[in-house]
């Protein structure tokens, strides 16, 4: 299949004089229609894109960071009651969670790969199939939430976890106001998690929807890399949410 | 039309930022970075004198040891929302946002930051987030202190913690997204020969003060989400009757809260370095000393936020740690205020009323960054631990220091960001008046702090003794206030009045200086090609620069 000549993005028509000048006057930049009228090059303009990602990526560290540093400080004091609740959520759909998202990670990268080489229709493919895993992903994590709300393992008034034994210590039983503290981190962390991935949903939905148009070649793709940087760090973000939550102590 | 026509043509007014469009609509739907800065100049001007009128009520209710103008429980409040509309949305947005968007393009030479768009989203933020501050103070306030202590923000206030916290975490996004723009701009978008060598030294200091913005915002943000999810549905993350650790919140909040004393005044620090070398005519001493001084600051900053936590039960041993640490951050602070001194030592002094902020600045700074040092030191931190003391050291680095920047900054500026002379002699005349009204305020506090007076107090009538020093304090801040609002008077006077300023009124070396004033839409007519040093004033001045001695002895701004 063909792929249809890109066309430009529309600019503000004070813009617009300033971007024509540019591509006049710059001779080795033969389709800079993307270029926005305040960089000198394409290469810059990716440049600074996949830069300012990079700076977010980093404010998003740092976002989670403040999470593990607290998870740090009560999965030390309180290991028992964290082990305990650990326990009592469900490895096999975490494991299958992170199986989903890893399997996303390689789509995300075959679809930047699709974009670099004109494959407009693999793009479109691999941008549904991120999609799709994203709501596999989203559709399990309902399940264990709705499990949780049902054993009534959701921090608050109806919380309940009386009688758990700690693991490896038959006859000592969990702390449930400690245990509430795992349940709130749990469910602070991977909601924060979570609301990541339905951004990402968002950002991928544009991006098919500027796939099925025809905009991205193989000179201008910065919006696929980007968006799969955002995506591959929400991933990683979840590779260090499975262990710390789901296995503490699973061998005891 | 094109630049070239617009050139030749002769008309009186050339087309600038400021009249190539018209309508409300050309203003809040704007992406070009000198505009915005205008629209943030605004925003944060209006809070200024919000957060300036609790101060005035606070001081007020202090002039008597009774608490006699206002309740107990509506002082806490004004101290709090003094607090809260002072940090977040005047500090901390002020320099960054106001001059450093205007500025940064023009001196490294782009047409506009890397995200024009993220940078008025940016300003859409701190408005949403101003409307829900403003909200919060109009329907009954905080009282809890701007560092809102858990589990007392949590667990027992009955005010309005959670709208305040989403108001400071949205805003907080205003300044990440700021301090991201700044980083790709001045790594991407620098004019050919513009090395990091050659950068100017504000651009060194915003450099430094986003990654700060970008490292630090987001953890305050998260503890604000912690914050209030434990408010509102009873966790205990941070409550210790339910298990949580009311230290760990202390540890996240001055994790941000202590670098974000240098967001303040990096900036400002930045300003100082480009005002002085102007006014003493001079290559600003040990330029990459004064450059890397300021990530050291950002870096060490980022190392010492404990020792806000002294008395709060944390160990000796880090502790120790910590006051080794602050003392560190003394050391680059210091570079900076010794290089400052050397480069105005034996130069050609100009006394005009930038450089007079920037003295006063010099001798403001250096008593808060001194009185510093005592509060990093064990000892005397626990005797001077929530005393006035504290209140004063902060005020000396946070008013005397980054406002004295600000505003020093503004009136070196303002004839490139309006196209307009300031009138001089107003100028030093409230460059004076700061200068006297800000002592005045707070050098009692250090005593009365030194004495034992605890700060957050509505009444001390069991200390009468204080209220000498009070009234001093009192009648400082009238004082304060009234050098705050001329500079408003005859800065919105100068726009219509001042006389047309020169394309470089200071003859300042610069990018900025060498496209006209006010600049154009895409600030440069062509685009800009540095081969010199950042202030190479021995070259402008030498009797061979064709242009020596054209503008500055003539056409400083003159009073009328």
């Amino acid at each position: 299949m063909v792929p249809p000549t890109p066309r430009r993005f529309p600019l503000p028509d004070s813009h617009a004089a300033v971007a024509n000048a540019n591509v006049s006057r710059d001779a080795h930049a033969p389709d800079s229609l993307q270029l926005r009228h305040h960089f000198a090059t394409e290469e810059q303009q990716r440049d600074a894109v996949n830069l300012g990602m990079w700076a977010f990526l980093a404010t998003e560290v740092m976002f989670f960071g403040g999470l593990f540093a607290a998870y740090l400080i009560y999965r030390t004091w309180y290991f028992p009651d964290f082990a305990a609740a650990s326990k009592s959520i469900d490895a096999a759909m975490g494991a299958t969670n992170t199986a989903v998202l890893i399997c996303s990670s390689l789509t995300v990268v075959l679809a930047v790969w699709a974009a670099q080489t004109a494959r407009r229709t693999l793009l479109i493919v691999m941008l549904i199939l991120t999609m799709l895993l994203g709501c596999v992903f989203l559709g399990v994590k309902g399940k264990e939430y709705k499990d949780k709300f049902e054993e009534h393992h959701v921090p608050g008034a109806s919380f309940s976890f009386d009688n758990v034994p700690v693991p490896g210590h038959p006859d000592q039983y969990a702390n449930p106001r400690h245990a509430e503290i795992f349940f709130a981190l749990y469910f602070i962390m991977t909601g924060v998690h979570a609301i990541h991935m339905i951004v990402g949903l968002g950002i991928f939905a544009w991006l098919l929807a500027m796939a099925w148009k025809g905009r991205f070649t193989p000179e201008y793709n910065t919006p696929v890399e980007i968006g799969g940087l955002y995506w591959h760090f929400v991933d990683i973000i979840w590779i260090y949410l499975f262990p710390l939550l789901y296995l503490i102590d699973r061998h005891a | 039309m094109s630049m070239a026509t617009i050139a030749n043509a002769p008309i009186v007014e050339r087309e600038n930022y400021l009249n190539k469009h018209y309508g409300v609509g050309s203003w809040l739907f704007t992406t070009d970075h000198k505009r915005i800065a205008l629209l943030y100049l605004i925003s944060i001007t209006f809070f200024f004198f919000i957060g300036g009128f609790f101060a005035l009520l606070i001081r007020l209710e202090l002039l008597t040891p009774a608490s006699d103008l206002v309740q107990p429980d509506t002082y806490n409040k004004l101290f709090t929302m003094h607090g809260m509309v002072m940090v977040f949305f005047f500090l901390i947005p002020s320099i960054p946002a106001v001059l450093g968007n205007f500025l940064v393009p023009l001196m490294i030479g782009a047409k506009d930051l890397a995200f024009p768009r993220i940078n008025l989203l940016s300003w859409y933020l701190y408005i949403i987030g101003g409307a829900m501050m403003l909200h919060c103070m109009l329907t009954g306030g905080v009282d809890t202190g701007w560092t809102f202590y858990a589990p007392f923000s949590t667990a027992f206030t009955n005010t309005k913690i959670v709208e305040a916290g989403l108001a400071i975490f949205v805003a907080g996004f205003s300044s990440i997204l700021t301090g991201l723009n700044f980083v790709v701009t001045i790594h991407r978008m620098r004019a050919p020969g513009m090395t990091w060598s050659r950068l100017p030294l504000f651009i060194w200091a915003h450099y430094a003060t986003s990654i700060i913005q970008l490292l630090g915002t987001p953890v305050i943000a998260i503890t604000i989400v912690l914050v209030a999810a434990e408010r509102t549905l009873h966790l205990g993350i941070f409550d210790p009757k339910l298990g949580g650790d009311p230290v760990l919140f202390q540890h996240l909040f001055w994790f941000y809260s202590h670098p974000a004393v240098y967001i303040m005044i990096l900036p400002s620090m930045g300003i100082i370095s480009e005002i002085i070398a102007c006014f003493s005519r001079k290559r600003i001493f040990g330029y990459s000393f004064v450059a890397f001084s300021s990530i050291a600051i950002a870096v060490f900053g980022f190392l010492v936020w404990a020792h806000h936590m002294f008395v709060a039960g944390i160990s000796v041993y880090a502790a120790l740690v910590f006051s080794a640490l602050s003392y560190a951050v003394a050391v680059p602070s210091a570079v900076k205020v010794f290089n400052w001194t050397a480069t105005m030592y034996k130069g050609s002094i100009h006394y005009d009323a930038p450089m007079l902020y920037a003295f006063g600045f010099l001798g403001l700074f250096t008593i808060g960054g001194l009185t510093g040092l005592f509060l990093a030191a064990l000892g005397i931190d626990v005797h001077v631990t929530d005393t006035y003391f504290v209140v004063a050291h902060f005020h000396y680095i946070m008013v005397g220091g980054a406002v004295m920047g600000y505003m020093g900054g503004m009136h070196f500026w303002w004839p490139k960001i309006s196209g307009r002379l300031y009138p001089e002699a107003w100028a030093k005349l409230s460059a004076l008046i700061i200068f006297i009204g800000f002592n005045l305020t707070f050098f009692p506090q250090f005593v009365l702090g030194y004495l034992g007076m605890p700060r957050r107090y509505a009444d001390y009538s069991h200390m009468p003794e204080f209220q000498i020093l009070n009234v001093f304090s009192t009648a400082g801040s009238t004082v304060l206030g009234i050098g705050y609002l001329l500079p408003m008077v005859y800065f919105l006077w100068s726009m219509r009045y001042g006389k047309p300023a020169t394309d470089n009124p200071w003859n300042a070396a610069g990018l900025e200086w060498k496209t006209t004033s006010p600049p154009p839409t895409f600030n440069f007519d062509e685009e800009p090609v540095v081969t010199w040093e950042a202030y190479n004033y021995d070259k402008l001045d030498s009797p061979h620069n064709p242009h020596h001695g054209a503008t500055h002895t003539k056409e400083v701004p003159v009073a009328r």
